[in-house]
C-alpha cells in the first residue's frame, strides 16, 4: 500500500482551489486579503502565482457589494469562490447572500444558477471576542436557498470544497480557524464528496452523537477513552449543515434510544434545536432518556480567555453529558484524568502564538 | 443623425410600453393582478432610449419600477403579463410578481425590488463581460433613492477599480414613494458623486428621447472602447401613484406647478409632435399604430386572464439546481 500524504486542512483548501481553477477557467478567488502575504492562512498561497491577478481578485472592504458582483456573474455563468477572513464581516453581506444569492433559482424559476462558494472563517480564542468568533449556522442555514457545509477533516476539506465548487447551488462553507493546522490524511487526486447528508464515521451501541467542526475532534478524543471502558455510539459528523438530511440520524436513534446533539454555534435555537425536534417528532418511543442539547449560551463571545473558559463546551463537558446520559456518573472523575488538558483555553495547540 | 425608422421605432417602443401599463391601470381594479405595480408612465424614454442601443448579448439589471426596461430591452411582453396575472406561464412562472421581471434571451438579467440590490449584481454581468473579454456593456438602472444605499457605492468603486463596462443610469424623479430628494440628500450630492469616484459623468433632459438616444450611442460605444466605467444622470418624473393604478396627486406631495411641467413634457407626446411635424408619420398613420398595438396587447391581457395555474405545486418546486 502506498503510504498516506499527510497534510493539513489548509493547505487541503489550497490544493482543492487550485484544481478547481486548472479544470475550470470560469472559477475564481475573491476576497479581502485573497492576494495578500499571509494568503487567508495559507488557503490561497500561490493562486495569484499560477492563475494572475484576473482570476484572484483583491478586493476594496465591500462585502455586500462583493457579492453582488459575484452573483451576477455567477447567473452569467462564473464560478465565484468568495472568501472572508471572518464569519463577522460577511454580515454585511447579508442582504445579498439572503436577497439574491438564496433566492436567484427560486425566483427565476429555476433558470439563474449561482454557482458560488463563500467561505466563511470561525475565529477563536486568543481574545478574538464578540465580533471576530460568531459562528452563525443556524442564521444561514435558515435560508432556503442556500447550502451550508462545516467541513471538519483535511480529507473533507478538499473533497467537499470540490464538490462546492461543482456545485450549482450557493454553497457557504463555514471555516473553523482551528481546524486549519489539523493534520490528516489527503488524496492528492481530484475527488469529490457528498455535501447532502451528514457523514457516519463511527458506529456504536450505546448512544447517538452528533457533532461538528472543532467539537467532533474533541468527541473523536473522548471516543478512544470510552472505547477502552467498553462504551460505544454512533457519531455523526454533521458536515452538512444544510440540506439538513436526518434520517440516518433517526435511524440511529431508534437503535440507540440516546442522542447528544453538539452545536457549533448557539444551543438556543441551534441546528440541534431542530434535530432533535424532529427526533421527537418521529420517534419518541424509541428514547430510553431525554435528548441531550450541547452548544454555545447564549450571549455574544466574550475576549478574555478567563471568560471564554466558561463559553465553549470542552472535552470535559462532553465527555460528563456522556457519562450522564448513560448513568455512569460515577465514573467522572477517573475518566476525566484521562484527558488531555495540557494546553490553554484559548490556542488550538502550543504552537499557536497569535494574534490570529 | 438619427434615421427616420430610428425614430418611428423608438416612438413605437415608448407606445408599447404605455399602452401596455394603461392596460394595467385599466384593469387593476378588477383584482386580477394581484401583485404591486409600479408603473414607470412618464418616465419611458430613458429605457427606451438607452436600451435601443444595445443588443441581446448586453445585459440590463433594474429595480421594482422595472416594466420599462424590461419591454425596451426585448423582454416576453406575453410572459410579463401572464406574470401580473400570477400565471405560470409568467416571466418567473409566478414566484416574482411584477418586481422581479427577467428574460434571459433578451438580456434583461435581474430586477430586484430591494432598493439598489440588483445594482451590484450589474457590475457582475460587467466582470462577466471582462472576464471573457466579450464586448458588451452592462447597464444598471436605478433611482435617485438608490444613491442613498451603500452597496452603491460599493458598486461605483468596483466598477471604476475593476474597469468594467458598465454604464450606470440614474433616473431622477426627485422622489423616493413620498419623499422629496431635498430631504433625503444634500444638494446636488447625485450629481456629483460618481464623478468622485472618477466616473464619467453625463447630465440629460430624462425626457428627450432623441438626445437620449443619440449620446448614449456615444457613450456605450466609449465604454465598448474604453472598457471604463460611465454614469449617466436623467431628470425625470414619475405620473402615476408609486405603486398601484391611479394619480395620487390629490395627497399634495408634489408641488402642482411642476406635474404640470412634467405633463407637458410627457415623451410620449413630444414623440409623436416631431414624428408629425417632421412629416414622418401623420396623424392618421400614428393613429392607425395606436390601435393596432392597443388591439394586440389587450388580447394579451385577455389572454392571460383566463389562463388557469398549471403548477408545478408547491410541494414539486425544486429548492435547489
Ligand atoms: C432596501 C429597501 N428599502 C426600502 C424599500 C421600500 N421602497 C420601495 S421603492 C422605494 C423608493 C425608491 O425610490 P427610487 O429608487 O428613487 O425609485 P422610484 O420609486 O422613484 O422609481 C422604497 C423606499 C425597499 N424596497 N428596499
Amino acid at each position: 500500500m502506498p503510504k498516506k500524504r499527510i497534510i493539513t486542512s489548509s493547505e487541503a483548501i489550497n490544493e482543492a482551489t487550485i484544481i478547481a481553477m486548472k479544470k475550470d477557467k470560469n472559477v475564481y478567488v475573491i476576497g479581502e486579503g485573497v492576494n495578500d502575504p499571509k494568503e487567508i492562512f495559507g488557503t490561497t498561497k500561490n493562486l495569484k502565482k499560477i492563475f494572475g491577478k484576473k482570476r484572484v481578485i483583491e478586493t476594496p472592504i465591500s462585502e455586500n457589494g462583493m457579492t453582488g458582483l459575484c452573483i451576477g456573474s455567477a447567473m452569467m455563468g462564473l464560478k465565484p469562490i468568495q472568501v472572508h477572513q471572518r464569519v463577522d464581516f460577511a454580515l454585511l453581506a447579508l442582504e445579498q447572500i439572503i436577497n439574491n444569492c438564496a433566492k436567484a433559482f427560486f425566483v427565476s424559476n429555476s433558470k439563474h444558477t449561482v454557482p458560488i462558494v463563500i467561505r466563511l472563517i470561525i475565529g477563536r480564542g486568543w481574545g478574538q471576542g464578540p465580533m471576530h468568533s460568531q459562528i452563525l449556522d443556524s442564521l444561514f442555514a435558515q435560508i432556503p436557498g442556500l447550502k451550508v457545509i462545516m467541513p471538519s477533516m483535511p480529507r473533507d476539506f478538499k473533497g467537499m470544497m470540490l464538490s462546492a465548487i461543482k456545485d450549482p447551488n450557493p454553497v457557504i462553507v463555514l471555516e473553523h480557524r482551528w481546524l486549519h493546522n489539523i493534520k490528516g490524511s489527503v488524496p492528492k487526486k481530484f475527488y469529490s464528496q457528498n455535501i447532502n447528508k451528514p457523514n457516519k464515521i463511527k458506529n456504536g451501541k450505546d448512544l447517538t452523537i452528533v457533532a461538528n467542526g472543532y467539537n467532533l475532534l474533541e468527541v473523536l478524543e473522548i471516543q478512544k477513552i470510552l472505547n477502552s471502558e467498553g462504551i460505544s455510539f454512533d457519531l455523526f459528523d454533521l458536515n452538512v449543515i444544510q440540506p439538513l438530511n436526518t434520517d440516518s440520524i433517526i435511524s440511529s436513534v431508534k437503535k440507540t434510544g440516546r442522542i447528544i446533539v453538539i452545536d457549533s454555534g448557539f444551543k438556543n435555537l441551534g441546528i440541534g434545536s431542530e434535530i432533535v425536534t424532529r427526533i421527537s417528532e418521529n420517534c419518541l418511543e424509541n428514547l430510553k432518556s431525554k435528548p441531550v442539547r450541547i452548544g454555545l449560551p447564549f450571549m455574544p463571545t466574550p475576549s478574555t480567555r478567563f471568560l471564554a473558559n466558561n463559553y465553549y463546551p470542552n472535552k470535559k463537558t462532553i465527555l460528563c453529558a456522556i457519562l450522564d446520559i448513560l448513568k455512569k456518573g460515577k465514573n467522572k472523575i477517573k475518566l476525566e484524568k484521562k484527558l488531555k488538558n495540557n494546553i490553554p483555553i484559548d490556542v488550538p495547540d502550543l504552537s499557536f502564538k497569535g494574534p490570529f | 443623425m438619427i434615421s427616420n425608422n430610428n425614430l418611428k421605432s423608438l416612438y413605437k417602443d415608448i407606445l408599447k410600453i404605455r399602452i401596455v401599463e394603461e392596460g394595467i391601470s385599466d384593469r387593476y381594479s378588477e383584482q386580477e393582478m394581484r401583485c404591486p405595480i409600479h408603473l414607470s408612465i412618464g418616465q419611458e424614454a430613458i429605457a427606451v432610449g438607452v436600451c435601443k442601443n444595445l443588443n441581446d448579448k448586453d445585459q440590463i439589471v433594474s429595480n421594482h419600477r422595472c416594466h420599462a426596461h424590461y419591454i425596451a430591452k426585448g423582454g416576453d411582453i406575453n410572459k410579463m403579463i401572464n406574470e401580473f396575472y400570477g400565471n405560470s406561464d409568467g416571466c418567473t412562472g409566478g414566484r416574482g410578481g411584477s418586481m422581479h421581471l427577467f428574460d434571459q434571451n433578451k438580456g434583461v438579467l435581474s430586477s430586484v425590488p430591494i432598493v439598489s440590490s440588483a445594482i451590484p449584481l450589474g457590475v457582475g454581468a460587467g466582470f462577466y463581460f471582462k472576464y471573457n473579454k466579450q464586448n458588451n456593456v452592462a447597464v444598471i438602472f436605478l433611482g435617485d433613492a438608490a444613491i442613498e444605499e451603500g452597496v452603491f457605492y460599493e458598486s461605483l468603486n468596483y466598477a471604476k477599480i475593476l474597469s468594467l463596462p458598465i454604464l450606470f443610469v440614474c433616473e431622477n424623479n426627485l422622489f423616493s414613494c413620498f419623499t422629496d430628494i431635498k430631504e433625503r440628500q444634500p444638494k446636488n450630492l447625485i450629481k456629483k458623486i460618481s464623478k468622485t469616484f472618477d466616473i464619467k459623468t453625463s447630465f440629460l433632459d430624462g425626457n428627450d428621447t432623441i438626445n437620449i438616444f443619440n449620446k448614449t450611442k456615444k457613450i456605450i460605444s466609449e465604454i465598448k472602447k474604453n472598457k471604463q466605467p460611465q454614469f449617466i444622470l436623467l431628470d425625470t418624473f414619475r405620473m402615476f401613484e408609486h405603486c398601484g393604478p391611479n394619480k395620487d396627486d390629490y395627497l399634495n406631495y408634489r408641488n402642482p406647478k411642476l406635474i404640470k411641467k412634467w405633463d407637458k413634457n410627457c415623451p410620449l407626446k413630444k414623440m409623436e409632435k416631431l414624428l408629425i411635424s417632421k412629416k414622418i408619420l401623420s396623424l392618421k398613420q400614428i393613429s392607425d399604430i395606436k390601435d393596432k398595438y392597443k388591439v394586440k396587447i389587450d388580447n394579451i391581457f385577455k389572454k392571460c386572464r383566463k389562463k388557469k395555474f398549471k403548477g408545478p405545486n408547491l410541494k414539486e418546486i425544486k429548492l435547489y439546481a
